[in-house]
């Protein structure tokens, strides 16, 4: 090593740092739900209120819960990909969990993005979320036919998360049912 | 149909960029004159390309096409015409477009104004600037393409960020961009130099004003950076030794340095491998910038959207191209010590120490931004690093440095002699030195950080005046200032604004009074000898937010000094609200009222301040762009004139 | 050539001196002023100093924030969600803050409360601090292995 190379040792280490932290970033999170039912509620629905969502209607089929807020930037960022998602052929269902929210605000909200929901539960007090260990919105998970949690997503979906996560258990699933 | 012709362009751009890259630089190699000449119509259909591109993504952006992805992320039906257009660079994808385009750009340019550097130095230069667009472009094609469309298309859009729709916020990213990009080209033409064995006096004299050009536009956009942070976060800072600020300023440091030696090693022909060396670390420190700025692995208050995919091709990019120019230089440089020599006190000291101490500066800026990275990465301690640590060494390493320049610009090069030192040197140490110890005691309230700044500055403004004063003949003052060269008033005039930045930095800190407070309609609070009366808000919607408008009335000694109608607003779309500070801009002081939350009934939270001398921050920053421009522009660095030329010609080959 | 040998020794040992220097004082200067991370789980255990200024990172309770009737005084509790600690903050807080959303905060513990000089919510739209996210994380793993534990 002389003083012409060590620029270049110094550097090569440095890129080595860069590439250790650019692994240090955690976004998808094991959740103690992982394996276990999902569980299991009735609330208001957003767009009709005197009716109630409740899990045991989506009984015996695969289906996304997408907690989202009007308030939360981030749901912004994976709304388009969640419409594609609903509009896409053999679509599971995705019911939203709006959380804390105003029921007004939030019917705005979507009315100016799209609405991919098949339904919309109002959790008001954030009491349902908090069974579920919700971090913050948004947030996904993916439910089997049983009731089980099969993937939770801690933040915006992205189109690599469907698909090299979600699309394959959704396969998997059906293919096994 | 527009946005398939810009992606249509892109990828046309990108075949260009890979041919710009091997066909002249193997033609060099080979000593083939056509393949060489093919880098120069290569480079204007870049820019061509590139242009169309850019256009397309605009004319996407100012016709609502929220067909195209990145359009309906980051646009509005109600968004007015202007952030419709910089909204283009509002968002990672578009700013990576715009970055391609200004290297395109400065490609053309090197292409248009280099006929007289010699035919295989400018291909290879054109040709690593051609790698570096290949790379950015590839990135743009296989990572981030802003023409990916959205079927079926939102109607309306979901906004530019609010923080981005602002004038401010508008111009800085060009401007730190061309000047990023800009120091592209000096590391083409070292790339180039090293590649040929030629790194000699002629490639100094080749990259300075490429060089002063590039310093220019980063010291612009880094200004236009902390102007916007100061009236727009509402917080009322200029600096925040934020990560992503740092990855500015770093280039900024090299690049000042890197100007410095270029001088040098052009007048003398000496500290050649350290120009080169420090070429290719300015523009790596710009290119770590971007992977800082993109790949999420710092935390920051104003980082892009991140994503690690992004955060490896960059990373993997800045390996390639900065591994390899590294090792070129660890192959290529000179070893031979240059028989130039000098003694330990002349110019080419001053600037070796001048580089030494904006070396250090640089290293600690790099330390304290990348050290939470390496604790993490080592032992999984997570850590920040605060601000106080920057100003530190910034005042521990800044105040030496600060006192070179006062006496450098005396010097002469190669030896001079103490006692040819004049004695209006040792005047001006003890005229500052008086004035900058005195002048606190006006205040009241006695600072030596201030003391020391002040001397500082008043020392670097005197000595600089007087070198040149000293220029001047009695008799003739008027004949020798007009025949002092521009490049030499370009120098003093970023030295003077070097002092004046410092004294601003030094008062405003030490002066300010910040206060955040709780007032009711129709209340009066005192600060800093100014009454600010608030009389209440009124709503006032905007056209794609609403907004509470506050009015306050500040007074001093019962005269009405300003009205201020500080706003919070907040935005339809992201339902994201925004503070938008009022200020009373003064050559002496700033008069500062942000919105804070509503209490109760009439009451509110407010953020007041008063800032002294603020302003002489920002027109330091300006005075040292100006003085930069005025060097670039001087005739002296031109190229010789043709008839020289071709004499010149034969010797080289 | 004894001169260009002295002169190359001299700028040997001025750089060596000026980068040796400036990683001294670098690092001494850094070990004044990083400011550690903890969790309010780790802060519950007593892992955080006591008298020295840290940063604490979480979700804001939401329904938690009140706000003095008189002064900038608020007060807010920060979770984990395995632990909860209250936090006094005399100020405008950011734009972004908001209950149920991530925050980071600079202050020292006194007594039972964590007071914060500077909190931070960030300025754009990216979902939560790093930190924050990671402290969550921390903080369910110890549960589920403390639920497991409770089930043998």
């Amino acid at each position: 090593m002389n003083r012409f190379t060590a620029p270049l040792w110094v550097f090569l280490s440095l890129i080595v740092l860069l590439g250790v932290g650019l692994t240090l970033n955690p976004r998808e999170l094991p959740s103690p739900l992982l394996g276990k039912p999902a569980p299991s509620f009735a609330l208001p629905r957003l767009l009709a209120p005197q009716q109630n969502f409740s899990t045991a209607q989506m009984q015996g089929q695969v289906w996304l819960l997408n907690v989202w807020a009007s308030w939360c930037a981030a749901c912004v960022d994976e709304h388009a990909l969640l419409l594609r998602l609903a509009r896409a052929e053999r679509a599971v269902p995705i019911v939203g969990l709006n959380y804390k929210d105003d029921p007004a605000q939030a019917s705005a909200w979507l009315q100016t993005l799209g609405n991919p929901y098949a339904y919309i539960a109002v959790d008001r007090r954030g009491e349902v979320s908090l069974d579920y260990g919700v971090y913050g919105v948004p947030e996904t998970y993916l439910i089997d036919q049983a009731g089980r949690v099969r993937v939770k997503q801690v933040g915006p979906l992205t189109a690599e998360i469907v698909e090299h996560s979600l699309r394959p258990w959704i396969q998997k699933l059906r293919e096994e049912a | 149909m527009i946005a398939e012709l810009g992606q249509f362009a892109l990828s046309v751009a990108l075949v260009m960029a890979l041919l710009q890259a091997a066909l002249p630089l193997y033609g060099a190699h080979k000593n083939i004159p056509a393949w060489m000449a093919a880098a120069k119509p290569l480079a204007y259909s870049q820019l061509f390309l590139l242009t169309a591109a850019f256009a397309s993504l605009t004319y996407c952006f100012v016709t609502h096409d929220f067909s195209v992805a990145y359009v309906a992320t980051h646009s509005n039906r109600s968004l007015p015409l202007l952030y419709r257009i910089s909204g283009v660079w509002g968002g990672h994808e578009g700013s990576l477009l715009l970055w391609s385009l200004i290297l395109a750009l400065w490609g053309g340019a090197v292409a248009r104004f280099t006929r007289r550097m010699p035919a295989p130095m400018t291909a290879r230069a054109l040709a690593v600037m051609a790698m570096i667009g290949g790379g950015f472009l590839a990135f743009i094609l296989f990572t981030s393409n802003p023409f990916t469309r959205l079927l079926p298309a939102p109607l309306v859009g979901r906004d530019l960020n609010p923080l981005l729709q602002d004038i401010g916020l508008a111009v800085h990213p060009p401007m730190l961009y061309i000047g990023y990009v800009g120091f592209s080209v000096v590391f083409a033409f070292t790339i180039a130099a090293l590649l040929g064995g030629r790194l000699d006096a002629a490639w100094a004299r080749w990259s300075r004003p490429w060089c002063n050009l590039a310093w220019v536009f980063l010291t612009l956009g880094i200004t236009l950076g902390s102007w916007w942070a100061y009236y727009e976060l509402g917080w009322g800072g200029w600096w925040f030794w934020d990560p992503v600020e740092n990855a500015s300023f770093m280039p900024w440091l090299a690049g000042t340095a890197l100007l410095h030696s270029l001088a040098a090693t052009e007048k003398r022909g000496v500290f050649k491998a350290w120009s080169a060396l420090l070429a290719v670390l300015t523009f790596s420190l710009s290119l770590l910038g971007a992977f800082l700025v993109r790949s999420g692995v710092l935390t920051s208050v104003h980082a892009f959207a991140t994503d690690p995919a992004r955060g490896l091709f960059v990373l993997i990019f800045l390996a390639v191209i900065c591994g390899a120019s590294l090792a070129l230089y660890a192959w290529r440089a000179p070893r031979r010590v240059s028989p130039v020599r000098f003694a330990l006190l002349s110019r080419e000291m001053a600037l070796l120490l001048n580089n030494i101490l904006l070396g250090a500066l640089c290293f600690s800026v790099l330390l304290g931004t990348l050290y939470p990275l390496l604790l993490e990465a080592v032992s999984g301690v997570k850590i920040s690093v605060g601000a106080p640590y920057f100003n530190f060494m910034f005042a521990v390493i800044g105040a030496p440095l600060a006192v070179c320049i006062g006496i450098g610009a005396w010097l002469r090069w190669k030896k001079h002699q103490l006692a040819h030192l004049p004695r209006s040197l040792s005047v001006a140490a003890l005229l500052s030195l008086a004035a900058g110890l005195a002048l606190p005691l006006l205040s009241g309230k006695y600072s030596f950080s201030v003391a020391l700044g002040l001397t500082l500055g008043i020392w670097i403004m005197l000595t600089t005046l007087a070198m040149l004063w000293a220029r001047t003949a009695r008799g003739a003052r008027l004949r020798d200032f007009a025949a002092t060269p521009p490049a030499v008033y370009g120098m003093a005039l970023a030295h003077i604004g070097v002092g004046v930045l410092i004294i601003g930095v030094a008062v405003s800190n030490a002066y300010s009074v910040e206060k955040d407070v709780r007032i009711a309609a129709g209340e009066t609070f005192s600060l800093a000898g100014y009454d600010f009366q608030f009389n209440g808000t009124v709503k006032a919607p905007g056209a794609n937010y609403e907004s509470i408008r506050g009015e306050f009335l500040v007074r001093k000694n019962q005269q009405l000094v300003a009205t201020l109608y500080p706003e919070k607003r907040t935005y339809l779309v992201m339902k994201t609200p925004m503070t938008e500070a009022a200020i009373d801009p003064g050559f002496t002081r700033d008069l500062y009222v942000a919105l804070g939350e509503p209490l109760d009934d009439s009451a509110w939270a407010v953020r007041l301040y008063y800032k002294p001398l603020l302003r002489w921050i920002w027109l330091g920053a300006l005075l040292m762009a100006l003085g930069g421009l005025i060097a670039a522009a001087d005739h002296r660095y031109r190229p010789l004139p043709r008839r020289e030329r071709e004499t010149e010609m034969p010797l080289r080959h | 050539m004894r001169a260009q040998r002295r002169q190359r020794l001299i700028l040997l040992i001025l750089s060596a001196a000026a980068l040796s220097g400036s990683v001294a004082l670098g690092l001494s200067a850094l070990r004044q002023n990083i400011n550690l991370f903890f969790s309010p789980t780790q802060v519950r255990i007593g892992e955080a100093p006591s008298g020295r200024a840290f940063r604490i990172g979480g979700m804001v309770v939401p329904n938690s924030v009140r706000r003095n009737a008189t002064d900038l005084r608020v007060v807010f509790a920060l979770t984990d969600t395995a632990s909860t600690v209250s936090v006094s903050y005399t100020g405008i807080l950011p734009d972004l803050f908001r209950e149920g959303q991530g925050i980071v905060a600079l202050g020292a513990m006194q007594g039972e409360q964590f007071v914060a000089q500077q909190v931070l919510a960030k300025h754009d739209q990216t979902y939560m601090p790093p930190e924050v996210s990671q402290a969550l994380k921390a903080a369910q793993q110890n549960r589920e292995r403390s639920r497991s534990r409770s089930a043998q």
